[in-house]
Order: structure tokens, then C-alpha cells, then sequence
């Protein structure tokens, strides 16, 4: 109650509210990704990483000595959404957003959070052009598309040479520049696609396509784009009897993709950075999720990352001016997290990305 | 060859989906004049509501037997047809005899609340099922490419084709179709002559949404994978082929959704998969400058 008069007075005697509001009370955060659509598992996964970290991070004390206050936004995969989303949480006048999740949000949200002042970093956006193209205020803990590309590509060209391969991507920012990058780096190294095509993602009969690969014999698929489509394809495929194997992105690192495939899965590929729930840095950390009965999967302990190395940058920076704690994060790693040690380059990137494949077998997935 | 017929199959069993939900569409505005836009929703719902009675029975992995299937395509329309009938009766009846817009918003709103519903109470992310009717036979096998004709497939068309010709029966040889087509005609001189209009416009919502049910019974067979959100874009193609068709006419409703079906697949056959919903506009638009009233719709007579 004394707040609100407070904030009313100052509001009305056109004080620097901002500055006053900022050091007073929780420090607010933020998460935002697709907590419904067809992506909502991902965006889950978010969910449970933010909680957990904020709720660790506030019961050791919180950060600067004042508790963090996390809300949770919903952008469903959606561009615009998402920039609603944005400009939501920049009236709110949040520290950081650990977000979004799909590259299509991430880049339009950015936008926003650069011209107001917010941090923004994502456990999950690949594309290159979220931190290309982003300003002062972008960083994400995974890889890129291009490293991921060039893992996936040079896989194909090496094992599957006199494979027949096809191409396919849904067209949004994160498949469509996957697939390139992934094209790109197979061609390189002297393999060419058989096919290459793209879909509309959201559809569910995906049989003509189908038809198209076993028409032109296809023995691997590569699809850029998300785990719905990715194992719709691969289910109708195998129901039409063609039997390919389907490698994916990290896109694909959820349980909710088994679900969809049910056996059609078996032996499926993906590229994903190396299980963070086995970095011995995680352990204490995942033992706590299991105990809940949460398996720390995907993009969990990513978020959670995010999260703890953003705390730990703006106690290095001792502020949580989203300007001060950037220049911390780019110039002052490497950062301890559950994600192990992490620097960024001036971009916002991670220094070390590690892509490795992982392969589905009777409904779970494990490093190659 | 091969390659056309396999296409063929896949475009008639998505053509044969989209026209039993067009028939939903045409059938309400045959008879108030007005476009159902939570019709696709309450597709969805029968859709869930499939899958909700196919894991009560304990089906959801494996293959399922005929007689558990027929049951969960029963409960489908009965609970579904509830659903249509409420949805008349609380959106749309109030605001009969008031301005044209008005159902229409209303339509909108209900869509709306309908998929909003469905989200609070089934959860946002997708709900998958394993295969229910699995396996198929191989047509013929021409260079080693093998027409895969499955038994869900064929299952949709024979399904398809009976429910429709049911209803086929039901709106031109009982007393109740020519209830109906009388309301369609001229729904004043229908209540004139002794027929309860407002029933009639009931029943015609109950039967449209338990067509929409068996769709979404069909849909979820052939692709074991629903959410809250199909109803949006199953919707529209739908009503595009009932638009294609000509709104308002039955046997439309059925070749329009067949032709985008068809449009769609062997576009993505022979074409780019990413120009289909391209290319079936296309066609809708050439259609309607050429024949404004649709395929099999009938010119708008004024009266005077």
C-alpha cells in the first residue's frame, strides 16, 4: 500500500521513478517462450528451469541482497506475440529475460529489449542471426546454426555418402537457417541432396510429401524445423512404408517427440550440445529436480543456466543495469553454471559450443 | 503412374475430412443465412472427444477392434452434437432476427471460448495416440515404389462415403429433411405452415456438429496427433471448400472438399509443398470470378 502512494506520488510529481522503483523491493526477471502451441513442452521446460533457479537463487539470499520476482510470459512461437510479450515485460521494467525459446521470437523480441534497456539472453535460439544482427543486449548459452549445421552436414557427407538424402524445413527462421546451414556444409564436403522442399508447419498430413521422398527413394531425411512436424513426417513415412532414418536439431530433444512417433522414432538423429544433465557441475542441481520427480531434460538445465549466470554477472557487476551487466558478461567470464564454465565473444555467443549427435532408442535418447 | 495413384489416395482421404466438415458450414448457412466459425472448433472437440473415450476404453497403443472403434465414434458424435446444440443455443439463438453481424461476432466469440476451453482443460501441448488402426495393403509396386494404401485410409472413405450417404437420405426422404429444406427455402413460410423453425435450426446444428465429430474421430485415426488448435486451420480449409463448392449445397460441400484435398496434394506432388495453400486459392478466387455463386451453388434469386 505504501508502495503504490509512493509510486502514485512519484508518477505524479514527474520524478525519476525508474531509477527510485529499480532499487527498491524484488529485482524483477523474466522467462518467455512458448508456454502453449505446439511447442509448449519446450516452452515447459523453460518454465521449470526459471522457477527452479529463481527459487535456489532467492533461498541462498538472492542477488545484490534483494529477492528476484520472476514472471513467466507466453509468445506461443509467435513473432508478433512475441513483441507484445517484449514490450510487456520492458513496461514492467525487468533486469533480464531468459528467452525465448523459437529463433522467430527471439530475433523480433530483441529488438525491443535492445531499444528499452533489458537483457536478454536464450537457452535455446540458434539462429545465427539473433546475435549477428542483435545489439549490445543478446546472448544465448547454446550453440548457433552454422556450428550446428556444419556438425549435422559433415555427418551426412562422411557416413551416409551414397545415401539418397532429402532436405526439409518449415520455412521459419530456426528451420529454414538450419537446413541451410546444414545444405551448405553437406555440399561442401562434395554431398548432394536428392531433395530439397519445404513445409507448412501447424498441418498434420504431411503424405504428400511423403510420397514425393519415396518417389525419389529417399533414405535419410533432414528436417530443419520443430518435433511436431519432424514426427509427424517420420511417422507417416514409415506408415507408407518408406524407411528412412530422420536427423533433427536440437528441436527435436524432447520426450514429446517419442510420444508422437511412438516406434516410427527408433534410430532417429539429432544434434544436440552434450547432455548437461551428466556435467558433474549439474549433479547437485538434477539430483534436486529428480527428487521432485522432474526429469531436467532439453532446455531445463539451460534455462537454468542462463538464469545463475546472469546472477553471477551482476554481482560481479554489483548492479542490475542491464548495460553494465552486458559489458560484465562479454569481458569479465568465463561464468560458472550448471552449464559448466561459460564465456561469451563480444556478440553474445558461447565461446565453446560442443554439438554432438544423439540417437532415440526405445523412447529415450542418448549421446552417439 | 504409381507415384499419381499413391497421391491420389493420399489427396481423396484429406479431401474426404475437409468435406464433412464443409458439409457443417453449408448446411447453416443453407438454412440461416449465417457462417458458423466455431463449427471448426467443435470439430476439435470431437476430435478430443475421440481421444478421451479411445483411452477410457484403454485403447491408445495397439491396434483397436471394430467394435471399440464404432464406440468411440458414437460417443464422439452424441457428446460432440451436445456441443453443437448448446453452442446454438446460447450464441447464436439470442440474437436471431437482429443484425446480420451479430451471429457472426458471435461465431468468432464462441470460437474463441471454445479453443480457450480446450486449452484450460486439456493442457496446451499436443495430444498424441499411438496407431489405432494400423497396417495397409500394397496396391501394386511399379520400380520399386510400392502404392501403400492403409487401412485407416480406407476406413476414412468408406466412413466418409456412409455417414454422407446417410444424410443424403435423411435430408431428402424424411419428413424431417423436407422440414429442412422447406426452412432452407423460405424459413417464414416454413413457420407459417405449421413447422417449428427454431427446432429445425437445432437439429440442423446437432447433425452438422456430429459430422464435424466423425471428422475429428478420422482425424485423429489417420494422425494420432491433436491439440487444441486444429480446429483453426482444418476450419478454414473447410470452409474454402464449402465456398468452392458453392455454400449452401451439399454435394458441393463433399466435391470441395475433395478438390482441395486433391489441389493440395498433387500440387505438393508435382510442384512446391510450400505454394499448396497458394495454389488451392488460386483456384478458389478463379472460381468465384467465374462462377461467383461456386461450383454447385445456386444463383441468388431476388425476390421481389
Amino acid at each position: 500500500m505504501l508502495n503504490r502512494r509512493l509510486l502514485l506520488g512519484a508518477a505524479a510529481s514527474g520524478l525519476a521513478l525508474p531509477a527510485y522503483a529499480q532499487n527498491r523491493g524484488p529485482i524483477k526477471v523474466a522467462c518467455a517462450g512458448p508456454m502453449t502451441g505446439s511447442n509448449a513442452a519446450a516452452g515447459d521446460q523453460m518454465k521449470i528451469g526459471a522457477t527452479q533457479a529463481v527459487a535456489d537463487l532467492n533461498g541462498r539470499g538472492g542477488v545484490l541482497g534483494r529477492q528476484l520476482a520472476l514472471s513467466v510470459e507466453d509468445d506461443a512461437c509467435d513473432p508478433r506475440q512475441a513483441v507484445s510479450v517484449a514490450n510487456k515485460l520492458a513496461g514492467q521494467r525487468v533486469a533480464v529475460v531468459v528467452g525465448h525459446y523459437c529463433s522467430g521470437s527471439s530475433i523480433p523480441a530483441s529488438k525491443v529489449y535492445g531499444e528499452e534497456g533489458v537483457l536478454q539472453i536464450s537457452p535455446a535460439s540458434t539462429n545465427p542471426d539473433y546475435t549477428d544482427k542483435g545489439g549490445w543486449n543478446t546472448f544465448r548459452v547454446c550453440g548457433r546454426d552454422d556450428q550446428q549445421g556444419q556438425v549435422a552436414g559433415g555427418y551426412i557427407a562422411r557416413n551416409m555418402k551414397d545415401k539418397r538424402v532429402a532436405v526439409l524445413h518449415d520455412n521459419s527462421a530456426y528451420g529454414k537457417g538450419l537446413a541451410d546451414e546444414t545444405k551448405k556444409a553437406m555440399n561442401a564436403a562434395g554431398k548432394q541432396e536428392t531433395l530439397y522442399s519445404a513445409y507448412t508447419p501447424g498441418e498434420r498430413d504431411y503424405s504428400a510429401i511423403v510420397s514425393r521422398m519415396k518417389q525419389e527413394r529417399i533414405e535419410v531425411i533432414y528436417i530443419g524445423g520443430y518435433y511436431t512436424e519432424a514426427g509427424l513426417i517420420i511417422r507417416q513415412a514409415k506408415e507408407q512404408g518408406l524407411n528412412a532414418t530422420l536427423i533433427g536439431g536440437d528441436a527435436l530433444v524432447t520426450n514429446e517427440f517419442w510420444s508422437i512417433t511412438g516406434a516410427a522414432g527408433e534410430g532417429s538423429l539429432m544434434t544436440f550440445s552434450s547432455d548437461p544433465r551428466k556435467r558433474p557441475t549439474a549433479a547437485a542441481v538434477v539430483q534436486r529436480f529428480r527428487a521432485r520427480n522432474v526429469d531436467p531434460e532439453g532446455y531445463v538445465l539451460y534455462t537454468y543456466g542462463a538464469m545463475q549466470i546472469w546472477a553471477a554477472a551482476a554481482e560481479k557487476a554489483k548492479t542490475a543495469d542491464a548495460r553494465k551487466v552486458a559489458d560484465a558478461l562479454k569481458r569479465q567470464g568465463p561464468w560458472a553454471s550448471v552449464l559448466g564454465q561459460t564465456s561469451f565473444t563480444p556478440k553474445g555467443d558461447v565461446t565453446v559450443p560442443d554439438y554432438v549427435f544423439y540417437v532415440w532408442r526405445n523412447g529415450t535418447y542418448a549421446e552417439m | 503412374m504409381a507415384y499419381a495413384l499413391q497421391q491420389l489416395i493420399n489427396g481423396v482421404s484429406l479431401g474426404m475430412i475437409y468435406g464433412l466438415i464443409a458439409v457443417g458450414y453449408t448446411m447453416v448457412y443453407g438454412i440461416i443465412g449465417m457462417i458458423n466459425f466455431a463449427h471448426g472448433d467443435v470439430f476439435m472437440v470431437g476430435a478430443f472427444v475421440s481421444l478421451i473415450t479411445a483411452l477410457l476404453l484403454g485403447l491408445g497403443s495397439g491396434a483397436a477392434g471394430p467394435g471399440a472403434l464404432l464406440l468411440v465414434l458414437l460417443a464422439a458424435m452424441a457428446v460432440t452434437a451436445l456441443y453443437g446444440w448448446t453452442v446454438e443455443r446460447v450464441a447464436y439463438r439470442p440474437l436471431r432476427g437482429s443484425f446480420r453481424l451479430a451471429p457472426l461476432i458471435s461465431a468468432i466469440g464462441m470460437s474463441i471460448l471454445l479453443q480457450n476451453y480446450v486449452q484450460v482443460a486439456q493442457g496446451a501441448r499436443v495430444k498424441p495416440t499411438g496407431t489405432l488402426v494400423p497396417g495397409g495393403v500394397t496396391l501394386m509396386e511399379t520400380d520399386g515404389f510400392a502404392v501403400q494404401f492403409s487401412y485407416v485410409q480406407m476406413l476414412i472413405i468408406v466412413v466418409t462415403l456412409a455417414v454422407l450417404a446417410g444424410f443424403t437420405l435423411l435430408v431428402t426422404r424424411t419428413p424431417m429433411g423436407r422440414a429442412m429444406r422447406a426452412c432452407e427455402q423460405d424459413r417464414k413460410m416454413a413457420a407459417l405452415l405449421g413447422i417449428d423453425t427454431d427446432r429445425i435450426i437445432s437439429l440442423t446444428f446437432v447433425i452438422g456438429a456430429a459430422l464435424a465429430a466423425v471428422a475429428g474421430c478420422m482425424y485423429l485415426l489417420r494422425y494420432g496427433v491433436i491439440d487444441f488448435y486444429i480446429g483453426f486451420l482444418a476450419g478454414v480449409k473447410a470452409f474454402t471448400a464449402a465456398v468452392l463448392g458453392g455454400i449452401g449445397s451439399l454435394p458441393g460441400a463433399v466435391l470441395g472438399g475433395l478438390l482441395i484435398g486433391l489441389i493440395e496434394t498433387f500440387w505438393s506432388a508435382y510442384f512446391s509443398a510450400q505454394y499448396k495453400d497458394v495454389a488451392a486459392f488460386s483456384i478458389l478466387i478463379l472460381t468465384l470470378v467465374l462462377m461467383p455463386s461456386g461450383l454447385l451453388g445456386r444463383q441468388e434469386v431476388e425476390k421481389v
